[in-house]
């Protein structure tokens, strides 16, 4: 990119954590004139993205990128280090932030909200720690913006104002804030005591730890720890955070906020305790059967749940899982499969929840058994519906075939057989509860409409809602065609490969 | 001149002030004059923490007469880092208290306030820096009877019962003392703290010292609050002005920290009270029983203030956990959550008096609202509030690290849990307030519709100490050497004593 040619490496990361915040401070000046409000947002996702590719560039040509902030504590401080995982996690939410600005337009003035400023202004800076997160170069700096992550979109939760928003914010933050403080920051500590070092590092830092007990134990609390991955018993909160404005729920319930979670999870898998140390745990086992308990359990719920966002959103339990499972199955293979699921699930979960909210703005329905004939009406929204249903199962020729396949290649590379089973039977569930929408919206005729159907009858979204839904289809497909650039960006990661060696 | 009787300053200014301050009468000057004062005796408080920390310790000695006959005053990096957090808050309290007292203390005893206070600040200041084990009690007595004094001057009568309250269970704290005191000076015959140390030392396993020892640590005990000893605080602290309450809330209890640290460590020797006497375990539960007790009243309060106030125990439960793990980090920890405690309940209090300025109640019902009608104090609020918390980049998390750390370093994993589960309550209790501020709407009245912003010289002192809370959360690096450089010095104190003889 010779967008970004004259600046350093180090001045890029900041730059990447920089430019959203002062989004966020813009958009706030701005507030009064809401067309300039979002030429600000929208410039500023561009200008961010454009960011993420130029540091991709680097990343690709072997440049190493960091950068030291401030030393909080002797010899540990705020620092950054950018490495192949962060990126990808980067650029999927960086791109996924245009998209979702775009439909953000369409959504919140279709939809008559109110404190659009607040909102605009929040998730940029949202996306401002996520950035951050991504490029994180230890532990502690990993920490301090999981924090302010979950600082900065509890506004956007609680954003209706309504009982309903404040008692879906309470479960939101209570559980993320009770989990990272009593887990997450002892196991932070915890490695801190043990190693004395917080950075991450290809293959581990606990080559020289001999209390093999107590790295069972921290594994566990890391796994917990980091509630925003959603693992059961701790993932209640996910579902309640569904309460919030659409564009939220599509974003950061499916994107940045849980993302960060399972992203996390794996690069303290990848570079704290190394595949090789993961794999002599004892708790490494316990901890895969309870993701894999998570994936099963969330989408029988899923098949319960009649309004179409909480099924989504037990829908990216299971999905999360996936991710967990992917990491703590300890091969390389899985972890790539792990990696590249970012990615997919991404732009699936997305679309479907672009989706919800579409059609919440333009028939006002929330409710899956409402939505019956509804394809005649909204035919184009319906149809993305299908294309991001089908990635999520995991179906060609949709992106999601290829994050599955490398999971099931990691189980069956690591003879954990139940976990393939698990696999095939959640993929049969994922049907049963997202392909019966959209068929029965195209299938299914409400009584009133025996007339001939014919493009004068639809009613869709609002034009920018129905872009960044044709976009994030797409993405879908393309991803399905084309991932050898995710792919040859996840083979940069140490002792991790699509093609798989069993011997690490 | 300055540079020679510098120990003395911090004590000399404001005790001769006190009654300058009540002669002034009720005027502006009186305000103004007690401010400087304060504020002089801050920058001489800067002085010696840089002496103490170039040169290790600075001794004086008053009226010429060298110790141990005299009284001698001696700061070290231990209690000069104290004794500054002690003398900076009490300049922001005065500056703040001009508003805050027309609301909460009859005109015509505002001139009392100021004297309390300087005497307050006399007497503290006086414990900080004095090295002679009876000349502490005297000048404990100093600040308890003003502090009684301070509580006592509400416009709310209610504030007379919990006055006495305080009086009595503080006297009983002092006497426990000057009976400890009276123990160790009938076994070894001094005073001074250095020679006390040395010849109880010598009387190893004397049962009149085991006897004092007792005595001495449940009467500090009652003054620090420490659970079960803690019933005075809650009531003193509600009823008490609100500027009387940020400035004992963030010094007097703190103080009392330190002086149970002075004694433990350099008097009694830590190696005896912690390995002979087992102190540590009783402190150790007691101070975990604090914690959860505490927050989790604190969390049933509907008054505001007394939501701080079991807060405040509870906090003194994490100093004490901190000196109870008998290590240089535990001790570390404990004194730089002294000072960092001190910032966060003072700008908490801080903009509940606020609050009370304006609307006229503390209740958690009053808060209705406040978030868009005094924003700037409800700022200053959440972030302190987040500091109790501990959130990363206030100085909580700082004190949150450094106590846990401790408690890894002896593999101690149960109570590092319990140490962050405890921060759990404050989410709760923290976390109701804001609700109240950002989430419930004000009620229709009209008097409620007309709250306004804080008055400036409400807002700068808190908005000071929410500065200080942000800026020692990320620069580190000053706060945690002069209190790793304390905890050392103290260990290290307590070791040569082991060798001496």
């Amino acid at each position: 990119m010779n967008l970004w040619q004259g600046f350093e490496p180090g001045q890029l990361i900041a730059l990447s954590i920089l430019v959203p915040f002062i989004g966020a401070l813009l958009v706030v000046a701005t507030g009064k004139t809401p067309n300039l409000r979002e030429t600000v947002t929208l410039s500023t996702a561009v200008i961010l993205f454009t960011i993420v590719l130029a540091i991709t560039d680097l990343v690709f040509q072997g440049v190493a990128l960091n950068l030291q902030v401030i030393e909080l504590f002797p010899g540990l401080g705020i620092s950054f280090d950018v490495e192949p995982l962060g990126v990808l996690f980067a650029l999927v939410a960086s791109f996924l932030w245009i998209i979702t600005s775009i439909y953000a337009i369409g959504y919140m003035r279709g939809h008559h909200e109110v404190n659009q400023t607040r909102f605009f202004c929040c998730f940029a800076l949202a996306i401002s720690s996520v950035m951050a997160i991504c490029f994180s170069g230890n532990l502690l700096t990993l920490f301090i913006f999981y924090e302010v992550l979950t600082l900065s979109t509890y506004p956007l939760v609680t954003h209706a104002g309504t009982d309903a928003a404040k008692k879906g914010g309470r479960i939101y933050l209570g559980i993320l804030l009770s989990t990272s403080i009593a887990f997450l920051l002892l196991a932070v500590l915890g490695t801190w005591s043990l190693t004395g070092t917080l950075d991450f590092r290809p293959g581990g830092i606990f080559a020289e730890t001999e209390h093999k007990g107590v790295l069972a134990v921290l594994l566990v609390l890391f796994c917990y720890g980091i509630g925003k991955a959603a693992i059961m018993p701790f993932h209640r909160w996910l579902p309640a955070a569904m309460v919030a404005p659409t564009p939220v729920s599509a974003l950061l319930h499916a994107v940045a906020v849980v993302k960060a979670g399972v992203f996390s999870i794996l690069k303290v898998v990848i570079y704290i305790f190394g595949l090789d140390e993961l794999r002599n745990l004892e708790t490494t086992d316990i901890m895969l059967y309870i993701g894999a308990a998570t994936i099963l359990i969330s989408s029988c719920i899923a098949m319960t749940k009649d309004n179409l966002k909480a099924r989504l959103a037990y829908s990216t339990v299971s999905q999360l899982s996936y991710i967990v499972v992917g990491a703590l199955l300890a091969s390389s293979i899985a972890a790539a499969g792990a990696a590249l699921h970012i990615a997919t699930h991404a732009a699936g979960k997305i679309t479907l929840f672009f989706c919800a909210g579409a059609i919440m703005v333009a028939s006002h329905k929330k409710n899956i058994s409402d939505m019956a004939g509804l394809g005649r009406q909204m035919p184009l929204t319906m149809a993305a519906f299908a294309i991001g249903a089908i990635s999520i199962i995991g179906l060609p020729p949709m992106a999601g075939t290829w994050s599955k396949w490398h999971l099931a290649m990691g189980a069956l590379d690591a003879d954990k057989l139940l976990i393939v089973a698990t696999l095939i039977i959640s993929s049969l569930l994922n049907i049963a509860y997202l392909l019966p929408i959209p068929f029965k919206a195209f299938f299914h005729r409400s009584n009133e409409a025996q007339e001939a159907w014919s493009w004068s009858q639809t009613k869709e979204a609002p034009l920018p809602c129905l872009i960044a839904i044709g976009v994030t289809s797409l993405g879908c497909i393309v991803m399905f065609f084309y991932p050898e650039p995710l792919i040859a960006l996840i083979n940069l990661i140490p002792d991790v490969s699509t093609i798989g060696n069993s011997d690490g | 001149m300055f540079e020679q009787h510098l120990a003395a300053l911090p004590i000399i200014i404001p005790l001769i002030a006190a009654p300058i301050a009540l002669i002034l009468g009720r005027s502006l000057l009186t305000w103004g004059f007690a401010t400087l004062i304060s504020a002089w005796a801050c920058y001489a408080s800067w002085h010696l923490l840089l002496a103490a920390l170039s040169e290790g310790s600075l001794s004086y000695a008053m009226g010429g007469w060298p110790p141990p006959w005299g009284i001698e005053m001696r700061v070290d990096a231990a209690n000069a880092f104290v004794l500054l957090a002690v003398t900076a808050v009490s300049t922001l309290v005065l500056v703040y208290s001009k508003n805050s007292i027309e609301k909460e203390i009859d005109s015509a005893q505002h001139p009392l306030f100021y004297t309390a206070h300087l005497l307050c600040l006399a007497g503290l200041s006086g414990i900080l820096v004095t090295g002679d084990a009876f000349n502490l009690f005297v000048f404990l007595e100093i600040s308890s009877l003003a502090t009684y004094t301070l509580v006592s001057l509400a416009r709310d009568r209610r504030c007379l019962t919990a006055a006495f309250r305080y009086l009595v269970m503080g006297t009983i704290g002092a006497t426990f003392i000057l009976i400890g005191v009276g123990m160790l000076y009938m076994k070894t015959g001094t005073l001074n703290m250095l020679d006390l140390a040395e010849r109880i030392h010598l009387a190893d396993g004397n049962r009149t010292i085991n006897t004092g020892l007792a005595f001495i640590m449940v009467g500090v005990s009652i003054k620090l609050a420490l659970f079960p000893l803690h019933a005075w605080l809650p009531p003193a602290y509600t009823h008490a002005p609100s500027a009387v309450t940020a400035f004992l809330a963030s010094t007097a209890t703190k103080v009392a920290v330190y002086v149970m640290i002075r004694f433990i460590f350099t008097i009694f020797g830590a190696d005896y009270v912690f390995r002979e006497m087992g102190m540590d375990l009783i402190l150790m539960v007691l101070a975990i029983v604090a914690i959860f007790k505490c927050s989790y009243m604190a969390t049933a309060q509907s008054n505001v203030k007394t939501v701080l106030a079991y807060s405040s125990v509870a906090q003194i439960g994490y100093m004490v956990l901190g000196v109870s793990l008998v290590s240089v980090t535990g001790l570390m920890a404990g004194l730089i959550h002294i000072f960092n405690h001190a910032l966060m309940k003072g700008a908490l209090f801080m903009a509940v008096g606020a609050v009370f300025y304006r609307v006229g109640s503390v209740d958690i019902k009053a808060f209705r609202g406040l978030g868009k009608q005094m924003p700037l104090t409800m700022a200053a609020f959440t972030i302190a509030g987040l500091s109790i918390i501990g959130v990363p980049l206030t100085v909580g998390f700082v004190s949150k690290w450094y106590l846990v750390t401790a408690a890894l370093e002896q593999q101690h994993w149960i109570l590092a849990f319990l140490v962050l589960a405890g921060s759990l309550l404050a989410v709760i209790y923290i976390g109701r307030v804001l609700e109240a501020a950002y989430f419930q709407s004000a009620s229709d009245d009209a008097s409620a519709a007309e709250v306004k912003e804080a008055p400036w010289l409400m807002l700068i002192p808190m908005w000071s100490l929410v500065i200080a809370n942000i800026y020692f959360g990320i620069e580190t690096s000053i706060t945690t050497e002069a209190a790793s450089s304390a905890s050392e010095w103290l260990f290290q104190n307590s070791k040569v004593l082991e060798v001496s003889p």
